[in-house]
């Protein structure tokens, strides 16, 4: 009996290892996700809701670059990074920069419209057929207990990868000039243009930042779940931004807490309570941590100027 | 800039006042069903974009092949055939109303469609309401049949979820099995709940039931520990090729290499772009077509598909299509059907003449009868994929 009690605390230790780094492999890409929102909104002080479907065009142009022209996975990855860069960019001068007066909503709904527009034209050039995508990460897996615990290259690198934006992003901001006129545009945008600060170029570094992580986001996403379609960063683009909500939108490594939190509370719920409730359960604890504390578990209190 | 946008509003206005009349003029130009060209109007409807779109494309390509061959052969009983063919996008909604509306529109006297269960059943009522003949290649669900003038050429779920069991259990295949299924899709949670009952009573251990729903259907990490810690031998997949296909990945990755069984959803798997075959080796599905297969018609019909289609192999959905179309000629010449009848009374024909001794020998089973609920009675074969192609076990 107790041999038997035994075996089974093992197995439900095992497994329960197994889901928490399955959840924290999930996290860790829903992390850089939430680090191009995050940042887009502290800086910019709007939601891009296209940055999934820019995350989905990285996908597309790391596919394109090694199925199709047999790039190496390198020049592929450096190629998405620029494509996307070059994407945020045009999107802010074409779609957001003529708003920059309009209301929040005006700008959010510009922003659905964008997504659309990308899913649409991903569907014209791309064709209806999913494609399979080819692993960019060349790291080898780590087997624990016997094989009975995998850790993939993939969550490695997600976890790597996630750290080192995190670290790079927060020296960026607090220690570079670029970095504090984003800081000081985030504040006031009038007082930083009185003090000299090029508004509209300081937002466009940011979209040109926030789409570059989107196509590293991209990378790390269709590595880990291979498969690639015109609305592939849609779901994953909306759990980000839930994340980017609880850890305190605006805040960097509250993103990357909210991020991990939000992919192990998926996965857990989707093992121990049920696949139906998990996506419901992530929006839940969205609603507790609002009630509880409203600007999330990093976000600073604003007061606004009356 | 302001008259450029004046100018853009006023073109606007144009197109749309346009469009307007082009669809009055398009609805008065059909008169119920009827053709004005002479030809018997067959309108199909399937899935050409999105997830689902190799199963509505390969049932647009072989319909439309059938059609072709029909009408050089010089058409039916001398009557030419036409099939006209809409996108519903495999929506169980609106998408799959507005293709069956579109389908009226262009003056569809017999329906061949639609290719998956939920838009199916989105329609059948509709068909019922006008009194339109409806065969469908591949919706598989129970439901699909409930009413007296829609047949199908496939199976219905519970016979594919008991087959696929009872091979499991007489070939010694596993006894430990785990399911991963869609249990937000008709079709996949028909065939779980036939086959969960068939294994019981064939004596098969189910060690794991998982699910996942079309919201989250990416990570299935939770769903494939389950199954690896409770010891499948083997995980049964009654589910599309798409998810199949990570699942397989992620099997991969978290070594876990138990025998796959899947049933006609899986077929397909090896026509997604860049999908690394040698994960699928050895997966095992239950479809009643397969490629390689070595009768006259199988390979006749593959040849002028290749020919055709440059190169691409037709799966089981193009077979059920092409036989649909031929069964759907059959009656025709059996009834004698002209051109200028109504949908409606080609229907009342039809019906009848389908479960009453008529009988075909298609790509898809051999003597295929029908009953007056409108399922089809032929054999199950089990395929294997080896050599990143389908082959007959």
């Amino acid at each position: 009996m107790i041999k038997y009690i035994l075996s089974y605390g093992r197995m439900f230790c095992m497994a329960f290892l197994d889901y928490l780094i399955n959840g924290i492999s999930l996290g860790s890409i829903y992390a850089v996700i939430a680090l191009g929102y995050t940042l887009v909104y502290g800086i910019a002080k709007m939601l891009n809701f296209a940055h999934g479907d820019v995350i989905m065009v990285g996908g597309y142009a790391v596919f394109t670059a090694m199925v199709t022209w047999g790039w190496s996975s390198w020049l592929a990855m450096l190629f998405a990074i620029v494509v996307c860069t070059v994407l945020g960019i045009t999107i802010e001068k074409v779609a957001y920069k003529p708003l920059r007066k309009a209301s929040s909503l005006s700008v959010l709904i510009t922003a659905i419209g964008v997504s659309y527009f990308l899913q649409n034209m991903a569907l014209l050039i791309f064709k209806e057929k999913p494609k399979v995508f080819t692993s960019v990460v060349n790291i080898p897996k780590i087997s624990l207990f016997d094989g009975k615990i995998v850790i993939k290259g993939e969550t490695t690198a997600a976890i790597l990868v996630s750290i080192v934006i995190v670290v790079g992003l927060s020296l960026f901001i607090n220690h570079t000039q670029k970095g504090r006129a984003m800081l000081a545009v985030s504040e006031d945008k009038d007082a930083a243009q009185l003090m000299g600060i090029n508004v509209n170029s300081t937002i466009s570094l940011t979209f040109a930042i926030g789409s570059g992580l989107a196509a590293v986001a991209g990378m790390l996403l269709c590595s880990s779940y291979p498969t690639l379609t015109n609305t592939t960063g849609a779901m994953p683009g909306i759990k980000a931004f839930v994340a980017a909500v609880f850890g305190g939108i605006g805040s960097i490594p509250g993103a990357m807490i909210g991020g991990i939190l939000i992919g192990v509370i998926e996965i857990l719920g989707r093992a121990y309570i049920s696949p139906q409730l998990a996506d419901a359960m992530v929006f839940a604890v969205l609603i507790l941590v609002l009630m509880i504390k409203p600007t999330g578990i990093l976000g600073k209190k604003v007061n606004e100027k009356v | 800039m302001k008259i450029a946008k004046k100018f853009m509003a006023l073109s606007l206005a144009a197109v749309m006042a346009g469009s307007c009349l082009t669809a009055c003029g398009d609805s008065s130009s059909s008169k119920d069903g009827g053709s004005s060209d002479g030809t018997i109007v067959i309108g199909g409807s399937g899935p050409l974009t999105g997830g689902a779109a190799q199963y509505g494309v390969g049932v647009k390509n072989a319909a439309q092949l059938a059609v072709d061959e029909i009408n050089e052969a010089g058409g039916v009983n001398g009557v030419k055939l036409k099939l006209v063919f809409e996108d519903d996008e495999a929506d169980p909604g609106d998408k799959a109303v507005n293709a069956y509306n579109a389908l009226k529109d262009k003056g569809m006297q017999v329906m061949l469609g639609t290719v998956t269960t939920g838009s199916c059943l989105a329609v059948i009522d509709k068909t019922k309401q006008d009194n339109i003949f409806q065969i469908t290649p591949s919706a598989s669900a129970q439901d699909v049949i409930k009413n007296d003038n829609t047949f199908q050429v496939c199976f219905t779920d519970p016979n594919q979820g008991k087959a696929s069991a009872d091979y499991i259990a007489e070939n010694n295949v596993a006894k430990k099995i785990a399911i991963i299924y869609d249990n937000s899709d008709a079709y996949s949670s028909g065939i779980y709940n036939t086959f969960k009952s068939e294994a019981a009573e064939k004596g098969l251990e189910i060690v794991a039931e998982q699910s996942f729903t079309k919201d989250s259907k990416t990570d299935f990490s939770a769903q494939i520990t389950a199954a690896k810690s409770a010891g499948a031998e083997l995980l049964f997949l009654p589910i599309y090729y798409q998810e199949a296909s990570l699942i397989l990945a992620q099997c991969k990755s978290a070594d876990f290499s138990p025998k796959f069984f899947g049933c006609d959803g899986l077929d397909g798997i090896l026509g997604v772009e860049n999908f690394d075959k040698s994960l699928a080796e050895g997966v095992m599905l239950l479809t009643p077509f397969a490629a390689d297969a070595s009768d006259d018609a199988t390979q006749k019909f593959v040849k002028a598909y290749k020919e055709k289609y440059n190169n691409e192999i037709p799966n089981q959905f193009a077979a059920d299509a092409y036989d649909g179309v031929k069964i759907i000629a059959k009656l025709i010449e059996k009834e004698g059907i002209k051109a200028d009848m109504s949908a409606s009374d080609i229907c009342d024909k039809l019906k009848k003449a389908i479960s009453d001794g008529f009988s075909y020998d298609g790509l898809t089973g051999q003597g295929m009868t029908w009953s007056a609920e409108g399922a089809v009675s032929k054999n199950p074969k089990a395929v294997v994929i080896k050599d990143g192609n389908y082959s007959a076990l």
